[in-house]
């Protein structure tokens, strides 16, 4: 009898185990789209081998496609989450720093001419540059969140408004063009190798981070201080410098996700380029079931949530939905997701259960 | 329902995820009398309060209230107010943001439009007549916690209620403040009004209580008239067996002899910090046990902060063990060899999603570096033995620490620093707001690891507590170091004296 | 604790003190409306130009109205402790529905002015459920209505279009003169000063906004509820209802502001309001509301919108005119406004606690 019981309540930890891991939502929601498409579509799945333009072998498909396309967003979704986690907040300047930070790689690579026959500057030094510009700027927002004391939204709308407006007057609103095929690599193919780049940039940065978690205590910082700073204070950590150097990362990221940007088009468009990422990036890090309050976290669900909002953008894409109303398509599958993970609805949902089995015991 | 019974709570059941809460309380409540709940630390006051008032639903049970026929559903705490049930709680139920008159009158006035004069000025009387310092018109938050205490009490008196709870009301309160807390109490009582109280100091209860409900593990123990109730019994029906830990810890008391081979550890000279303390001294030898001791806000948690660099010291010099060492911040004391357990558990120190295991090996994890994280299996290790040493009660090391009770969240804080191995161990009110078992525990633990070497200063509200423990007490007063009290000199009456300036 | 006599406490001794004894709600509003009216008068002694005549004034009225009703909802939710970033969306999806109607499906006025009502009350009502009954975070339900009326805008119409209904536009070129403001013209001809039908919506909106806020029994539930929400459920406040609300009036002033958009702008475009949540939260902070929650006043956020205009106007007069300026000036404004908030709310706590 004892046994019989025992064994029930384990079988049913295990389930609530499933339940309750971070990244069972963003996978079930993987899952999910993916059921959807074989049954209305099976050729999404499809993967075919062709040749670019450029005599390149290429691989396309949805799923090329998804894993191209979802490169920045898993990026920025990267330093999000660890945003996120330390300040309690979310950054909504990403995008107008991806901007900046295409700007700057262009302006280093032109030196101030918009049509360049040869490149000014070698593109890795560009990218430095960008780097460099790019953490800057989120030091800046880092600044204003840790030692000012103001809410990270609200922070980063300063660079919000001012970012396009400064990432044009890099380039004194000329729209440069590259010429260079080698600097396309980085947002097409390299020649020889079928897999979009963007996409090995983006293990990349996975492997960076799933090593950074893993060899130093990044992890345990950066949730300490989101979770109580004050007591984070009291056990030695240094709360401003750690809120600083998660919006530093972020940075980082932004450079990276700036480069293959603008490396896809050659060019920039000031008011165009990573227009609204900053919102797919917050619902990344939110779809992965991170608290956006800060605290714990859990990386892989983040990305898996990036993944998620392409791999959505892309199947609505394919059913002719315009880019235009996408978005509103976008929030219906958001708000279904937030209403079935919200404490409140499952609560009711397992209390509905509950009682449901005590009648079926009854009976 | 009888006469003079206002409030009858029968057969409450309450379960939260995986604990039952309250099994089967009953409570009564007569008009005119000051009733007092006791019990430990999750032993269920809190909860079965709450039910009360309207923040928690119960799975089972009736409430009876004098007046209505029937028992009476109570679904949110603005019900509870309709009723005439109004409640102070222990954390300051206020808003900051609003004024003064504003606490005292929102959520509980009719019509829609504010008379703001009216309401000012009724304040105004009000806390007149309470000698409560702030004004209607400023801002709550500029008010310090204790006149915020004040301010909530007035409030619910003002209230024209038929039940009082008071919920821990007397924790940031000095002793003036209770004494003119008890006052109206008792007027009260005069007036009829059902007074509820919660506290954690017996004396408290002595003073001013007619009545007295135990609760234990969620179930109810009994209700006892006070008078056959003494002291050594409701702190054996409250813990469940008869307690001569109590007693057994005085006879474990080696008075530190500071002879000719003391070996000072720490020695500060006119330390001061931004935290509004004047300049003191301060020392302490190897395995000696001394205390701060003073009222609430007399400055004894500022002296401890100053010395671990939790507030900005601003001047000042330190050595440890002879040498000279600059503790600008927490990360330097700690690198000294000093380890701190903040006086507010909740607010500095659990962080609170964190595992029991995360939040043991916090401090040490600081210590060894950014680049040099503990393997899981160290982690492991280390969890496992101090949750064994200290005898924590958890689930596992994986589950969160807030989700410990209060008590055994207080021993996960002392085990992250034991951990670090410290040679200067302070401990900050280690035992407010916990239960008599735990205190035992912590306070034979202090003289254990002091018995080894290590130099503790504990600091504690309750005397006996610091009498039993402390070798030697600094006594503060204002923000000021006012004596230094050893040997026969610790006993309730000299402490008491020094602490009131009864020299002068 | 010492008793200190009632009637020589701070009241005024010392600029100082008066700062001291103010809540953080009248202290950011006075620094506001102090920078608002030190800007404007600096522009006009030492820019002359335009900012002499009256209709400047007007003007920057007249463009903002629809702003300033957008930003007192704003400025609502954001004293309840919450956010609403829809509000530019709902202004979109607004404008794109009246003129829809009032051009594809012959409508008249009234019915248009219905429809802006009906978005905008559905809009609150949806939100302000999922964010005071599921608990939801705000900025993530409100950036799916965002999302939404967005896309939304588009799947009524993706084109940009003028509205030729003859009474619309008749309503939306009704000039109201404000007498003895006017200015004479270089042919000698008297100018009236005029404000649009919309910036008399905007202030009688203000004004009950500051009512609602100021002296009703809800207006103070909002405060509570920002200020601590767990205080305020002890206080017997029903704080569900509250944020519900808060939402509720936000998603109506949105749909107020979004018809008060369309009358000025008088199209219907996907693009119409693009930002404008955006501007609202900046204006709201720029008049003392913190996103904290708890502290603010519409009077502040009125001058808000108006400051962060002004500033554009005068540094666009100055001859910073390229078109990236905009941008770089409002964020240098807000940077400074939150830069000051930050001082003063720190000074303010240390003071307290020193004392």
């Amino acid at each position: 009898m004892a046994n019989s019981e025992n064994v029930k309540t384990s079988s049913a930890g295990s389930w609530k185990n499933l339940l309750r891991n971070q990244c069972f939502i963003p996978i079930a929601a993987l899952l999910l789209l993916a059921v959807f498409n074989l049954i209305v579509d099976p050729t999404f799945f499809r993967i075919t081998f062709g040749y670019n333009s450029a005599g390149n072998p290429v691989l396309s498909g949805a799923i090329i496609d998804i894993i191209n396309n979802g490169s920045e967003l898993a990026i920025l979704a990267i330093g999000m989450t660890l945003v996120t986690a330390a300040s309690g907040g979310q950054d909504i300047s990403v995008g107008a720093a991806i901007a900046i930070a295409g700007s700057v790689i262009l302006r280093v690579l032109c030196g101030g001419n918009a049509r360049p026959e040869t490149l000014e500057a070698p593109i890795i030094v560009a990218f430095l540059v960008a780097c460099v510009v790019a953490m800057l700027f989120g030091a800046f927002n880092g600044v204003l969140v840790a030692y000012f004391k103001i809410q990270p939204m609200i922070a980063t709308l300063i660079l919000y408004t001012a970012g396009r407006s400064i990432a044009a007057w890099i380039n004194n609103n000329e729209l440069p063009v590259i010429s260079d095929p080698k600097f396309a690599y980085f947002g097409g193919f390299i020649p020889g190798i079928p897999i979009p780049t963007p996409f090995f940039i983006a293990v990349a940065c996975m492997i960076v981070v799933g090593l950074a978690l893993k060899f130093t205590n990044l992890r345990l910082y950066t949730q300490s201080v989101g979770i109580n700073q004050s007591s984070a204070r009291l056990n030695g950590l240094n709360p401003e410098l750690i809120k600083v150097m998660t919006f530093v990362i972020l940075g980082l990221c932004v450079a990276v996700a700036g480069l293959i940007k603008v490396s896809r088009v050659s060019s920039i468009n000031y008011s165009v380029i990573a227009k609204d990422i900053e919102m797919d990036a917050i619902l990344a890090v939110a779809l992965g079931g991170n608290a956006l309050s800060g605290g714990k976290f859990s990386m892989a669900a983040s990305i898996i949530g990036a993944f998620v909002i392409q791999c959505l953008t892309t199947t609505l894409y394919k059913y002719g939905v315009p880019a235009t109303a996408l978005p509103a398509y976008k929030a219906v599958v958001v708000i279904l997701l937030v209403i079935v993970s919200a404490p409140t609805v499952r609560e009711y949902f397992s209390t509905l259960v509950k009682k449901m089995k005590l009648k079926g015991e009854v009976a | 329902m009888e006469d003079n019974i206002v409030l009858k709570m029968r057969n409450i059941h309450k379960i939260f995820p995986g604990v039952r809460a309250l099994q089967g309380v009953d409570f009564t409540l007569r008009k005119g009398e000051i009733h007092a709940l006791m019990g430990e630390n999750g032993a269920g006051k809190s909860t079965l309060i709450k039910v009360l008032t309207g923040v928690y639903g119960k799975e089972e049970g009736d409430i009876f209230l004098d007046g209505t026929e029937g028992p009476v559903a109570i679904h949110s705490p603005q019900d509870a107010q309709n009723m005439g049930i109004s409640t102070v709680y222990q954390e300051i139920t206020l808003c900051p943001n609003l004024t003064v008159a504003e606490n005292m009158f929102i959520g509980r006035t009719k019509g829609t439009v504010q008379n703001w004069k009216k309401m000012n000025a009724d304040t105004d009387r009000i806390l007149q007549s309470l000698e409560v310092p702030a004004r209607a018109a400023q801002q709550l938050g500029t008010c310090s916690l204790a006149v915020q205490q004040m301010i909530a009490i007035a409030r619910a008196v003002d209230m024209e209620c038929k039940v009082l709870i008071l919920d821990e009301p007397t924790s940031s309160l000095d002793e003036q403040e209770v004494e003119k807390l008890f006052k109206l109490m008792r007027d009260l009582r005069a007036k009829g009004v059902g007074i509820i109280f919660v506290t954690h100091f017996l004396e408290q209860v002595y003073e001013v209580c007619d009545r007295i409900t135990v609760m234990r593990d969620g179930k109810l123990v009994g209700e006892y008239e006070i008078e056959n109730l003494p002291r050594v019994q409701l702190v054996s029906k409250m813990l469940g067996k008869e307690v001569d830990d109590l007693s057994d810890i005085k006879g474990e008391v080696k008075t530190f002899d500071a002879g000719k081979d003391a070996v000072p550890v720490l020695e500060a000279e006119g330390l001061v910090s931004n935290a509004g303390i004047k300049p003191f001294d301060f020392h302490i030898n190897k395995g000696e046990v001394n205390g701060f001791t003073g009222l609430l806000g007399s400055g004894r948690s500022e002296c401890v902060r100053a010395i671990f660099g939790a507030d900005r010291v601003t001047g000042g010099k330190v050595k440890m063990k002879g040498k000279d060492v600059k503790i600008a911040k927490p990360l330097d004391a700690m690198k000294n060899g000093i380890a701190y357990l903040p006086e507010d558990r909740k607010v500095d120190g659990i962080v609170g999603d964190l595992s029991v295991r995360d939040n043991i090996i916090l401090a040490q994890q600081v210590l060894k570096g950014f680049f040099k994280p503990f393997s899981k299996a160290e982690a492991n290790k280390v969890a496992d033995e101090y949750i064994k040493l200290l005898n924590i009660k958890t689930a596992s090391k994986d589950t969160p620490i807030k989700s410990l009770s209060g008590g055994n969240q207080q021993k996960v804080i002392v085990a992250r620093w034991l951990f670090t191995h410290p040679e200067y161990l302070i401990l900050d009110e280690p035992t407010r707001g916990i239960d008599v078992g735990t205190k035992v525990d912590i306070q034979k633990l202090v003289l254990k690891l002091a018995s080894e070497g290590m130099s503790v200063t504990f600091i504690s509200s309750e005397l006996d507590e610091m009498i039993r423990t402390c070798s030697r007490l600094i006594v503060m007063r204002d923000r000021k170091a006012v004596g230094e009290l050893t040997g026969d000199e610790l006993n309730q009456s000299t402490i008491m004296n020094t602490i009131a300036g009864g020299d002068k | 604790m010492a008793k200190t006599d009632k009637n020589t406490t701070p009241a005024g001794n010392s600029l100082g003190a008066k700062l001291m004894g103010m809540t953080d709600t009248n202290l950011l509003l006075t620094i506001t409306v102090i920078v608002f009216f030190l800007m404007y008068i600096g522009a006009v002694v030492f820019l002359r130009g335009g900012f002499l005549k009256p209709q400047t004034f007007f003007l920057i009225l007249n463009s903002n109205a629809a702003l300033i009703i957008l930003a007192c909802g704003m400025s609502l939710v954001m004293i309840t402790g919450g956010i609403d970033i829809s509000v530019g969306g709902v202004t979109a999806l607004v404008s794109m529905c009246c003129a829809v109607y009032l051009d594809y499906k012959d409508g008249n006025v009234f019915g248009a002015i219905m429809i802006a009502l009906a978005i905008g009350l559905a809009f609150g009502v949806i939100q302000g459920l999922m964010v005071a009954y599921l608990d939801i975070q705000p900025f993530i339900v409100t950036l799916a209505g965002m999302f939404f009326a967005k896309g939304m805008t588009t799947v009524v119409n993706s084109s940009p279009f003028n509205v030729a209904n003859e009474a619309f536009v008749a309503l939306k070129t009704t000039r109201i003169n404000v007498p003895g403001l006017g200015s004479v013209n270089k042919k000698g001809i008297y100018v009236p000063a005029y404000v649009e039908i919309g910036v008399l919506v905007a202030i009688v909106i203000v004004i009950v906004m500051f009512v609602l806020l100021r002296w009703t029994k809800m207006g103070r539930n909002f405060y509570a509820v920002g200020g601590n929400k767990q205080s305020a459920l002890m206080l017997g406040i029903n704080v569900k209802r509250t944020k519900f609300l808060s939402h509720l009036i936000c998603g109506l002033l949105a749909g107020i502001g979004g018809f008060v958009y369309f009358l000025h702008v008088g199209s219907g475009s996907p693009s119409n309001a693009a930002g404008a949540e955006m501007d609202a939260i900046a204006s709201s902070i720029i008049g003392g509301t913190m996103l904290t929650g708890g502290v603010g006043n519409v009077v502040g956020t009125f001058f808000g919108v108006l400051s962060l205009s002004t500033i554009q106007n005068i540094v666009s007069s100055i001859g910073f005119d390229e078109a990236w300026w905009t941008g770089i000036t409002k964020a240098a404004m807000l940077c400074l406004f939150l830069l000051v908030q930050s001082v003063v709310m720190s000074v303010r706590k240390k003071r307290i606690s020193a004392s």
